[in-house]
Formats: C-alpha cells, structure tokens, sequence
C-alpha cells in the first residue's frame, strides 16, 4: 500500500512530493490570469456550479480571449468555508501569481477575502457575496475590492416604495436568522416606513428551518401582507406551508426567496407572489433571452442570478482589459477603471457607484405560470412588473444619513409598530 | 527501550526536516503547513483523550473555537494581543479551554465509550448554537476577521516567521504531552483506558483522572484556536461544527490513537489530501472517506501501528513452526 | 396567545415529532441491538429522499417511491452491516468512525448523482390540501404523517412483543450474551435490525422530503435530531423513542415559537443535561 510509505515521513514525503509538483505559472505577457473562488464541493456545490458557469460561459462565447489577452481561469474549491477560503486565495495570489481574484459565495467568505486582497495586494472582484458593509462602513479597509454583484438591502429600498404603492399599510416580516435576512429585511423595512407602512411584526426562523410549523401560526391578522426572505431549501418549504394554513393574504418577498435556484422545484402556491431582485430569467431583451437560451442548452437549467452576475462580472472585467489594448493595467489602475465601468449588460444597464458598487436597474417580479421564450411548456418564471432604474446601494436615502445609522441587524431597524 | 529511542530519533528527523524544507517552499505550502500544526495540536489532544485515557470525543473543536474566537474577539473588539500581549492571549486561550473543559467534563466525565461520545457531540454543538447565535460577541454566521497579525519584535504577518512559531508551540505541545503520557499520571490513566474497574479497585480515582485528563485536553484545544485564528485570520461557527470534531477524531485514528504523533500524521494526510488532491480531481471525497473506512477495517492501530502488525506477524509465523509440536491447550 | 395557537403549535409539534420518530426509532433500536451509534443514519434519511425523487421523476408514482425508496435503502444498510460492520466484531468505537467514513461517502455520491439542487417531494394532490376543524386549518399532510408514524409504532410495537423474532431482538438488546446463550443468532438479529433502522430512516426521507425538502446537508442536519431522539427517549427503547420524538418534536416547537433568540440551544442543552444525567437516556435500558 502506498500509504505505507508515508510513515513518519509523511510530512517529508508529502512535501517532496508536492514541490516537485508545481511548476512555476508562465509569464506571457499577454495572459490573464483569473482565480475564481467557489464551493465546488459540499453542500453549497450547485450554487458554485452555478457561479462557474455562469463565468465560464462569458469566456466560451468571447473564446477566452479578453482584447488580445488569454484568460486562464482557475477555479479554487472553497468548500463554503471561510478559512478554506482564504487558503485558496493564498494559494491563487502566491502560487498561481493571480492577476485578480474573483468570487466567494457567502457573506463570510466575502469578509474573509477582502482583506487577503488588502494584505496580498490584489483585485478581488466580488460578484455574489452581498454583504452590505463590504460597500458601506467596511469600505476602506479594501481599497482594491470592488462588487460587480449586488448589496443585500439594495432591492429592498425600491420594494419598499412599490409596496406602499400598492396600499399596503400593515406588513408581517419573516425572514432567515442571520446577516443576509436581516438586511434584505431591514432595507425593505426602513423604505417601507419612510413612505408610511408600518412593520408590524419580525419573526426570524433560524437559517436553515424547515418546518415552520411553530412560527406561520404566530403571524398577527391584522397584516396587510407578509413578506418573507427564504434562501435555499427554505424557500421551498415556507409557500407550500404558508399555503397550507389557510393564508389568504398577498405574500411578497426578497429575491431569493423566488429565485431560479429554487423556483423550477417550487408548485403552484407560489403563483402570484411578487419579489424583487437585480435580475429575473423572464426579463424580456434580446440579450437576455439568448443567454437563457444557450445557458438551458447547455447546463440544462434555467440560469439562476449566480450564473447572471459571474457572466456580467467577466463582461465588465473584459471591458477593462480591453481598453488596456488587452494588457492588465496594474493593481490600482484596474481597480479604479473597473469602478469606472457602464455596461449594458444581461440584466439592463450597470455601473459602479463612488463606494464601489453596483447601481443597476431592480426588478420586482411576480410569479407567473406561462410559456416565455419559445418554451413549449408552461413553467413558473419571475415575470417583470415594474422596473426600478439607476437604483445604488442606498436607495432613495441619504448616504451620509444611511452611514451614521448602525448596518441592518436583528435589532435595526427597531420594532416600532410591534405591539 | 531501543524501539523507543529509535522512535523518537524519527520524529526529531521528521520535526528537523519539517523546519528545514517547508520555508524553502512556497507561500502557500508554508501556511498550509502552519494550519496542519496548529490543528495537530488540537488531534493530539484528542488522542489523549481517546488513545490514552479510552475516552472518544466528538466535541473538542468547542475548545479550538473559544480559543480562537477569544482571540478574535480581543483583537477586533479591544485591540488587545497584537503586540507583546499576544502571549497573554495564548495563556487566556489555554485557561479558557481549560475552563469550559472542567465545566463539560462535571456533565461528560461520569459516561464511557459511545455515550461519551454523544455526550461530547451535544455539548460540541451547544458552543456551535452560541457562536451561530451570539450575534453581538462572535458576529454570527459572518465570522470575525483578524486583520493582522501580531508584531513583538518579530512580524509575523512574515509566513516563514509566524510558520516557525507554530512549529516552536507544536513542538512544545507534544514535548509536554510525551512527558505527561509517559508520567505515572499518564500511565494510570493507560490503566484506565484498558481495565477501569480494576484500577479503582486498587484505589484510583478514575473519575478525577478521568477530568483532569478531559481539562488538560481542553487546555491544548484553546492553545490550537489562539494559533488557528491567527493562521487562518478569520473565525466562525464553521470552526465549530460537528464535522471539524469528526476530523480532529478520524485523522487521530488514522495515524494511530495512542500514539501523539499518529494524530499528526493523520492531521497531514487528511489536510494533505483535502487541499491537493481537490486542487487536482473532484472526487477527492471519495478518497478520503475510502482511506478512513479502509483505515478503521484493516489498520484499527492506525498508520503508526503498522510497524507492530508487521512485527506480529512476522513473529506469528516465526511461532507457527513451534506451535506443532506444542499439545493442543484444553479451552 | 388563545387557545388557537396553543392547539396549532401542539398540533405542529406532534406531526414533527412524528417524523423524528419514524427517523429516532431505527437508531434507537440499532443502538440497542448493535450498541452502536450509526452517524451514517442521517445519510439513510437523504438517500431516502433521492431514490424517491428518481422514482417520482421516471415513474410519476408516489406511492410506489415510498416502499422503493424504504427497501432499496435498507438493502443498502443490510450490505452496509454485512460486509463492513460485521467484520469489526464487537468494537463499538471502531464502528461508529465506520459509519462516519461511509457518511462522507454516501454525501459525495448523492451530490454526484442527484446534483446539488434542492428539490422538493411533491406529494398526490390530496395531501397538500388542509382540513378545518374548529377554526384550525390542520395540513392533511401533517395528518398523514401522524397517521404513518403511528400505523409503523404499532406494526413495530406488534412486531417486538408477539413475535419470535421481536423476542429475539428484545433478549439481545436485554443482554446479548445470554442472547447468545439461549441460542439467539445475535448476527442475524444485528443484521435486521440495521437493515431496518436503515428502511425506517429512508422511510422518513421520503416522507420528510415532502415536508423540508431534499438537498445536500439534509443527513448532517437530521443527525442531531435524531440524537436528541434517541437520547432523549432512550438508547434501544421503541416506546421511548416514540417518547422522545413526541417531547423533541413539542419542545424544538414551542421552543422555536415562544423563545426564538436561543432556538439552537434548546434542543442541545436538554440532550447534555439528561446525558449527564442518566447517560442510556430517559428510558433507556443498561
């Protein structure tokens, strides 16, 4: 058996083993390279597959080829677990010598990366993790990170204008328990209150709860409308259990919570729901209905936001590098032309605001059961309603104001209207 | 004792040549070295717990985690450890393990075998509900970012300096774990693991033994997480899941429980064949979980144990030659 | 908080309770045959769901995914036992690190053949709807899971206390020595057992599947519970394990609904303490 020979030698061997392993990464002047992290692996894999391939079909369709420089991309496996994370871009900045860093799926992984692009000076573009103090108040501690994606209260600004629109005075949020819930929620609920609405009731099931048999009783009666913030399997189990209680009110929602990574498992009870997001599947432009097209092709499912973003995000990159006539223009030269960058992209116009995020059209879509794009079968898509433009990561509010208060935690915005 | 001076002479070799060729690699092979030692020192105690007391637990990560967040949390929220003070983390990293393990140990000590093992998974996972839940001190499921690392005199934002730093704590762990196992404390509790009834009927008090061993175990852990925040540079409830406790527990059993350095060994293999072979194919899972179940099937001493199964048999066959001429035994 | 809630969340709680049940009672009474703690119970679970849902996608039956998915698990927990358990002897450590190995095993392969998507059992058209009772809007689902926990708890219950082999089982889980005495073949009863524990458990993946739908992680997060389950109610009791997912399925409720801000807590505390405690559980037999 070979592991016999590791033995005690094991260290010794193993190292032997693997520096005889690497080699050193080409210098061509003309190649780009690109580290890309995500979980390949593990119980997240599918949302990394989706990421990957959203990323690797933008260099399929401009064969690797960015204005003249050859991309390499180089997928790392970050398992959705921050340290592993951080190892992995260790390993892509020292070892592979990574133009620029890209990915991270988790709000966790996002806040363990940035500072290694702080500490190891290098770029890291993040297309997912959404995070809102990785653009606002934690902003300085990255000067070379900038968010092609989206921030997690961003959509909810605009939603919480729509909702008053539609003459909803008293709203019951439920949402997971943790960072990602508490700021979808409290996005939509600061915009909500500032247009007269009243939050009348928080409920925070714990991440990952399935059976929310304790809590869907609980919700007050008095409630206009309930708005929910479900993520993966939750998203699943909370309209069909909702349903199943006799809820007869309007359900909204934030984006995941309908996503293309959940709808095509969810069934009819969601019909009508109505959420809000950067992107839906079912927006009606050329450029999109092709990538959805070739994407169901060639992946066999309908692209989810993470497939979106990572397709974008290598569109703006390209942009960058080729204005640079296809040479990368240094640590600090692309990071200020990528946070310079106006493309039209899948999703409607994007460019990047002074904080280095994005300011990008919000969709508020509603579930709809129909034929789109040619499709002989009637499915669920996230059909366009109204369209928010130019909305950045602050919304209708003040940025200086938006800054003084605390970031959008369990406790903030306060509860004013419970009871 | 010519067996045991020729062990220890390998493991000098082996420390020696670790010290030597890892910084003559790259950066990223130098802190991946670093997270194996500062997790091996976590193993190691867990292979006192289980090689050498007989006690498996499935909940010493909690340990690794208060050391580590406690570190984090004093570095971010206080500003404290990052100069001279970082040795009074380390020694707060060790009391506080050491700590939360005689408040366990009260719950867990008085069970044996697989309900000490379900015991030490339930406690595990209540540290795990905190860190997940208490959002104010562990920032939640965000995790907390140590922005740097500490400077006396020495940087050791340096790879190479802060490698050699962790290999001196490593070091050090295991010389005082080796003195210990080998002290007539650890050898009685050798006797606990084989034939407790009979050691207290010689007037041991195994359950105290039992928890001292279990508090000095949870020394160790804390002493891994203050050096695990600081490799890694980020903290969070991940550190504290069930599956970091299963890890910490399988590579002990595959290097070979009982032996401190088999922990260490395992500590390699596994990190070894999580961060390489899954850079290289994405089956590596497979892998790994075949080396374990092949491991507990036909190498039930472990790695470290294959020189004694060698000798066994060589010895067996040597006997068998013997054993025709002896009488059957009436059974 | 009226009387309403009251009853909706005990409703709640005892339809949770059941699905813990179906999956608590096989890894009680492997416990109590085998003495061993299969961490690979929360893998039978998932696989459970996934055979299901591969039934449900070729054949569109979802009665017939439930004694498929049940049986072909259990064929694989048989095998599981046979070919690797049996050979580790009487060495309970060695085969609990067994069951993890294979636990790791069992996720790669599941990501690997189903994919990562999280996907969702959907149930005949009947059971999504809800019936009225007094004002209650009780899901027929939930109803139907009370129904099955309790249709098996009495098939089992009948099974162990009328039956030679349900004798059997008992003498070994009493005392396995004597078991052996008397001329049991604790191999064969140790093999049944495990195959069952595994049916049971993918039994309650394909029910729970329609209920907290089927993903990667689902076996890791189902573990504990079961745990809490089996510990609660007692290590190789069938009774105390009907017990213990009734108290679990009422507490992890009420708790979730009355003290949301240490939920994660509630279910692991009472486990350590009672652990401490009583350490073969609230019913447990040693």
């Amino acid at each position: 058996m070979a592991i016999t020979l590791l033995r005690p030698f094991g260290p010794l061997l193993l190292g032997g083993v693997v520096g005889f392993g690497l080699t050193a990464p080409s210098n061509a002047a003309e190649e780009l390279r690109i580290g890309y992290v995500a979980p390949t692996t593990g119980i997240f894999a599918q949302v990394g597959k989706d990421m990957v391939d959203g990323f690797q079909m933008y260099l399929d369709d401009v064969k690797g080829d960015f204005g003249g420089a050859k991309v390499k991309f180089i997928v790392e496996d970050e398992q959705a677990k921050p340290d592993t994370a951080v190892t992995r871009a260790k390993k892509l900045i020292l070892q592979d010598k990574v133009h620029m860093l890209v990915g991270g799926l988790l709000a966790s992984s996002g806040y363990a990366l940035a500072p290694v692009s702080t500490a190891d000076k290098t770029v890291y573009v993040v297309p997912v993790s959404a995070a809102d103090d990785l653009t606002q108040r934690d902003l300085s501690k990255f000067p070379y990170m900038v968010r092609t994606g989206w921030s997690s209260s961003q959509p909810s600004h605009p939603f919480g204008q729509w909702a008053c629109e539609q003459g909803y005075k008293k709203i019951v949020a439920i949402g997971a328990d943790y960072a990602f819930g508490y700021e979808v929620v409290g996005g939509f609920q600061r915009a909500f209150e500032a247009c007269g609405g009243q939050i009348i009731q928080k409920i925070w099931p714990p991440l990952g709860a399935k059976d929310f048999g304790p809590y869907i009783p609980t919700i007050k009666a008095e409630a206009d409308a309930i708005f929910s913030l479900m993520v993966g399997p939750m998203s699943l189990q909370f309209p069909k259990q909702l349903a199943a209680s006799g809820n007869k009110k309007p359900v909204i929602g934030g984006g995941t919570s309908y996503d293309e990574f959940v709808l095509p498992s969810m069934g009819d009870e969601v019909i009508g729901h109505v959420s809000a997001l950067q992107y839906s599947a079912a927006l009606e432009n050329p450029k999109n209905e092709a990538f959805v097209k070739k994407y169901r092709t060639k992946y066999g499912k309908v692209p989810s936001y993470y497939s979106e973003t990572n397709y974008t995000t290598a569109q703006m990159i390209h942009e960058v590098i080729k204005a640079n006539n296809g040479n990368f223009p240094g640590l600090e030269a692309f990071v200020k032309q990528l946070a310079a960058i106006k493309v039209d992209s899948i999703r409607g116009p994007v460019s990047i605001d002074e904080m280095r995020n994005p300011v990008q059209n919000i969709y508020i879509k509603k579930v709809e059961k129909k034929k789109m794009f040619g499709y002989d079968k009637d499915e669920l898509w996230n059909t366009v309603i109204k369209t928010y433009a130019n909305v950045n990561q602050f919304g209708q509010f003040n940025k200086d104001e938006f800054l003084k208060t605390p970031v959008y935690n369990r406790d903030y915005p306060p509860c004013k209207f419970c009871n | 004792m010519r067996n045991q001076q020729v062990k220890i002479l390998l493991v000098v070799a082996a420390l020696a040549a670790l010290a030597i060729i890892v910084p003559n690699t790259n950066s990223f092979l130098i802190l991946l070295a670093t997270r194996v030692l500062a997790f091996a020192i976590l193993v190691m105690s867990v292979d006192l717990l289980l090689g050498y007391t007989g006690l498996p637990s499935l909940g010493q990560a909690a340990y690794l985690a208060v050391g580590a967040y406690l570190t984090a949390i004093l570095a971010t929220k206080y500003q404290f450890g990052l100069g001279y003070d970082f040795w009074l983390v380390v020694v707060g990293g060790i009391l506080l393990g050491a700590a939360l393990a005689a408040v366990f140990g009260l719950l867990a000590i008085r069970a044996t075998g697989v309900y000490f093992l379900m015991i030490t998974l339930a406690l595990g996972q209540c540290v795990w509900g905190l860190a997940y839940r208490w959002n104010s001190l562990t920032n939640g499921d965000n995790g907390i970012n140590l922005r740097q690392r500490p400077q006396f005199g020495i940087d050791l934002a340096n790879e190479v300096t802060f490698f050699y730093l962790v290999l001196g704590f490593f070091v050090v762990s295991l010389l005082l774990l080796y003195t210990l196992v080998r002290s007539p404390f650890g050898l009685s509790l050798a006797g606990i693991r084989e034939r407790e009834l009979r050691m207290r009927i010689l007037g041991y008090n195994t359950w105290l033994h039992k928890y001292i061993a279990f508090i000095i175990a949870g020394a160790f852990g804390g002493l891994s997480g203050v050096l695990w925040a600081h490799t890694a540079g980020i903290v969070s409830p991940v550190n504290v899941e069930l599956a970091f406790s299963v890890d910490a527990l399988l590579m002990a059993v595959l290097g070979g429980s009982g032996t401190l350095v088999g922990g260490v060994i395992g500590a390699f293999i596994v990190f070894g064949l999580r961060e390489y072979l899954s850079t290289l194919v994405p089956w590596w899972q497979y892998v790994l979980g075949g080396v374990y179940v092949l491991t507990i099937l036909y190498l039930p001493t472990g790695l470290m144990g294959i020189p004694e199964r060698i000798r066994q048999r060589r010895a067996r066959t040597g006997n068998r030659e013997e054993e025709k001429e002896i009488a059957p035994v009436t059974p | 908080m009226n009387t309403q809630f009251w009853l909706i969340q005990a409703f709640n709680g005892i339809s949770y309770g059941a699905l813990l049940f179906l999956v608590g009672s096989g890894l009680s009474l492997i416990f109590g045959v085998m003495r061993i703690v299969n961490l690979s119970h929360g893998s039978y679970f998932l696989l459970g769901g996934y055979v299901a849902l591969s039934v449900i996608w070729t054949t569109g039956s979802w009665a017939l995914a439930l004694p498929v998915a049940a049986l072909s698990i259990a064929a694989v927990g048989l095998l599981m036992e046979r070919i690797f358990l049996r050979p580790l002897g009487f060495d309970p450590l060695r085969q609990v690190l067994l069951t993890v190995g294979f636990a790791f095993l069992f996720q790669q392969a599941a990501l690997d053949i189903w994919t990562g998507n999280n996907f969702d059992i959907n149930p005949p058209d009947v059971l999504t709807k809800s019936v009225v009772v007094g004002g209650l809007y009780l899901p027929l689902y939930r109803v139907f899971m009370i129904a099955t926990a309790l249709a098996i708890g009495v098939v089992l219950w009948v099974a162990m206390e009328k039956t030679r082999m349900g004798a059997a089982v008992r003498a070994t889980v009493d005392d396995a020595q004597m078991a052996r005495g008397v001329g049991i073949d604790t191999s064969r009863v140790s093999m049944l057992i495990f195959s069952l524990g595994a049916f049971l458990a993918a039994l309650g993946g394909v029910i729970g599947g329609a209920f907290l739908g089927i993903y990667p992680g689902l076996d890791f997060e189902m573990l504990p519970l079961a745990f809490a389950v089996v510990i609660i109610g007692g290590m190789g009791s069938l009774g105390g394990a009907a017990i213990g997912a009734l108290l679990v399925g009422l507490a992890d409720n009420f708790g979730k609904a009355l003290f949301p801000e240490i939920s994660y807590f509630t279910l692991y505390a009472p486990m350590a303490l009672i652990l401490a405690v009583k350490p073969t559980g609230l019913f447990g037999r040693e």
